[in-house]
């Protein structure tokens, strides 16, 4: 198999990261993964990075911690972290497996995490504009 | 009932396998698309655990049936060093790989019933099971 030949794709679109896991990880490719995506938010300065998990159907605590490794050390970086594509049993299975992920911020899909980066992180100083704050 | 199935454990790839196997199972018996996430999440959490703590062993699923209720058995076997206390492992949180420590407190919960078999220096075996509701 192509242990160590996958990697998965990161975009840049202006100051926005992207990667859209379409495979599942195994534990190399996830370490891969979070080494290309934290250097690449180190080379290019993104200020958000959007991770879409449409097609993930496992999230274990392996994969869990590396998420919020990548949030943790992307905000160290000044880059914030949204999650896409979370798949509701995938959610409901990382509550009851007992990991939260603070300082991830999530969104319904890839089109919605762009809006959230543009409102949020992007120019967060248009925030007056979301009346009830955290909506 | 159909056969049992075996995935061995040998590295991290086989980890995918594993719970791969699991969820075809879990589907084909008829779990919803959330109980075959539980399941194929607990599998994955217990392959891992052989991958680290024993090396390699071996993931078995199979169909079972008790009285009118049908559900799926997993046994996660290895020959590796057994678990020293099984209480402590149960904790969430606690690792001596500095890992999260979830993955059997996670895997119990993910799961209807649970039961870790273990002795020092022979090995350990995990049987879990889910029942159809
Ligand atoms: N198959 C096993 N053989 C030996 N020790 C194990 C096995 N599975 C788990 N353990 C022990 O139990 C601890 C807790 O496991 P777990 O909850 O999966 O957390 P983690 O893997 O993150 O450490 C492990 O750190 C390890 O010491
Ligand atoms: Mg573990």
């Amino acid at each position: 198999m192509n242990s160590s030949g996958l990697r998965i794709p990161i975009l840049k679109v202006e100051e926005v990261l992207i990667a859209s896991i379409q495979v599942a990880l195994h534990d190399a490719s996830a370490v891969q993964f979070k080494d290309d995506l934290l250097q690449k938010i180190h080379d290019t300065k993104a200020r958000g990075v959007i991770i879409d998990l449409t097609a993930i159907d496992v999230v274990d605590s392996f994969i869990g911690r590396m998420i919020a490794d990548i949030a943790a050390m992307a905000g160290l970086m000044g880059s914030r972290v949204v999650l896409t594509g979370l798949q509701p049993a995938v959610a409901i299975t990382l509550v009851e497996l007992g990991l939260e992920l603070p300082n991830v911020m999530t969104a319904l899909n890839l089109e919605k995490g762009l809006a959230v980066m543009k409102n949020q992180v992007i120019s967060p100083d248009e925030e007056e504009e979301q009346g009830d704050g955290t909506g | 009932m159909a056969q049992a199935k075996a995935a061995v454990i040998r590295s991290d790839l086989d980890i995918v396998i594993a719970r791969t196997l699991a969820r075809d199972t879990a589907r084909s018996l008829g779990f919803g698309p959330i109980d075959q996430a539980r399941i194929a999440t607990a599998v994955s959490e217990l392959a891992r655990n052989i991958f680290l703590y024993a090396g390699s062993g071996s993931v078995t699923v199979r169909e079972i049936e008790r009285g009118l209720r049908r559900g799926i058995e997993i046994v996660c076997e290895d020959q590796g060093p057994g678990i020293p206390d099984i209480e402590l492992s149960l904790q969430d949180g606690y690792s001596t790989s500095r890992g999260m420590g979830m993955g059997l407190p996670g895997a119990r919960r993910l799961m209807d019933e649970f039961d870790i078999q273990t002795q020092a220096g022979v090995g350990t075996t995990i049987t879990c099971r889910k029942w159809r509701s």
